[in-house]
């Protein structure tokens, strides 16, 4: 009787069950029966069996694609993590400075993300833009449009600037969490500002730095809007990453069943890496060596 | 209310009737009988649950491993797959 008590709170969760029905796992069932057929319309579809996806696993394109996708991401997290938990370090911890810096590092997660494509895309222009002019104008040579190395830096400078914010947040609404008993005992300890952040402030940090850990890689793994704007995938292919790839058979294509089965194979890399992630970061701190 | 633009096949429909089958018998299962977390031969403390998402998880992998490495039939790998479960869940 106690063991039915006990579980009937389960019941509380059927509302969320449903709306992630419907939002997800329907759509998600929907595109696995699209990958195993050949659309060619609303109601003419032919059964290939798993035709598409051993397409999928064999184009050399997407294995491009993907590891593109995995620098990318790399990268993304590379710089965003430590320079986020850096910034809200150096952060003020109150009065009217840290209301202020609050706010200002928090303005590029307001924009839209085709908003900031275009003003990257003015931006790093050679001609006016501000940054790709004044680049230009110290004799390096500098075009987005033509260089794949110029497409790269531009879309990492783009990302850092708009996402480490959320890592700031994240890192500083940690930080600030920490009682300051532990600060005292630290001083106590003649503990250096260096072994206080290594035995401290990052076990604390473990929390939020798992989700921004996992929120950052999920982004980025995801990303379509900022790149397909500001490079439209190019020069060449050189900034094409996954979900602009599958946007370019979906919709460029059509090819739907194709697109589907790729779908599911770029779900279940996302999956599986933010599984590891998580398993991961759920050791950090915690003096698990395994 | 019609389904047709979910587009279903027999193959598909049997998949998800077999996912949504394990997670109704894994929940019944662990609501008369609930078990703890433990240490296989996994280098994690896993939950039945965990196993089960971690089996379904390395199972579509190995069915894509073989799909895209091999000409072989893919009964094989699911064979392998079924096999890896139940090793997965016992001993995990």
């Amino acid at each position: 009787m106690n063991k039915w008590q006990d579980n009937k709170a389960w019941f509380l969760v059927i509302p969320v069950f449903l709306v992630v029905a419907a939002s997800a796992i329907i759509p998600l069932m929907t595109v696995v029966n699209y990958s195993l057929q050949d659309i060619f319309g609303p109601n003419q579809r032919v059964f290939v069996g798993l035709e598409w996806y051993k397409e999928a696993l064999t184009n050399p394109r997407l294995h491009a694609a993907l590891n593109r996708q995995l620098l990318f991401s790399s990268l993304v997290l590379l710089i965003e993590i430590p320079l986020g938990i850096l910034i809200a370090l150096m952060m003020p911890k109150k009065g009217w400075g840290a209301s202020l810096s609050l706010v200002l590092v928090a303005l590029p997660l307001l924009i839209p993300w085709n908003v900031i494509g275009t003003i990257w895309t003015i931006f790093m222009r050679p001609d006016i833009g501000l940054l790709g002019a004044a680049i230009n104008g110290m004799g390096l040579p500098f075009d987005h449009t033509s260089s794949s190395l110029a497409a790269w830096v531009t879309v990492m400078l783009m990302e850092v600037w708009h996402w480490t914010p959320l890592v700031v947040l994240l890192a500083y609404a940690g930080l600030q969490a920490i009682p300051e008993a532990y600060f005292q005992a630290a001083r106590i300890d003649g503990a250096s500002a260096w072994a206080t952040f290594r035995y401290i402030q990052l076990p604390k940090l473990r929390g939020v730095l798992t989700i921004a850990v996992l929120l950052r890689f999920m982004d980025s793994f995801l990303i379509y809007a900022e790149p397909f704007v500001l490079t439209g995938g190019g020069p060449g292919n050189s900034t094409t990453f996954l979900s602009i790839y599958l946007v370019k058979l979906a919709v460029g294509q059509f090819d739907l069943g194709p697109a589907a089965a790729f779908s599911i194979i770029y779900f279940l890399i996302v999956l599986l890496f933010c599984w590891l992630f998580y398993q991961a970061l759920l050791k950090v701190g915690t003096g698990d060596k395994s | 209310m019609s389904f047709e633009w979910m587009a279903w096949t027999m193959p598909t429909a049997i998949f998800f009737i077999t996912i949504a089958c394990l997670l109704i018998g894994m929940t019944i299962w662990q609501a008369l009988a609930p078990s703890g977390e433990r240490e296989g031969f996994l280098p994690i403390i896993t939950t039945p649950g965990d196993r089960l998402f971690i089996g379904l998880l390395s199972s579509a992998y190995i069915n894509l491993a073989w799909l895209g490495l091999t000409s072989l039939s893919l009964w094989f790998a699911f064979v392998i797959a079924v096999i890896w479960m139940i090793v997965l869940m016992r001993w995990g």
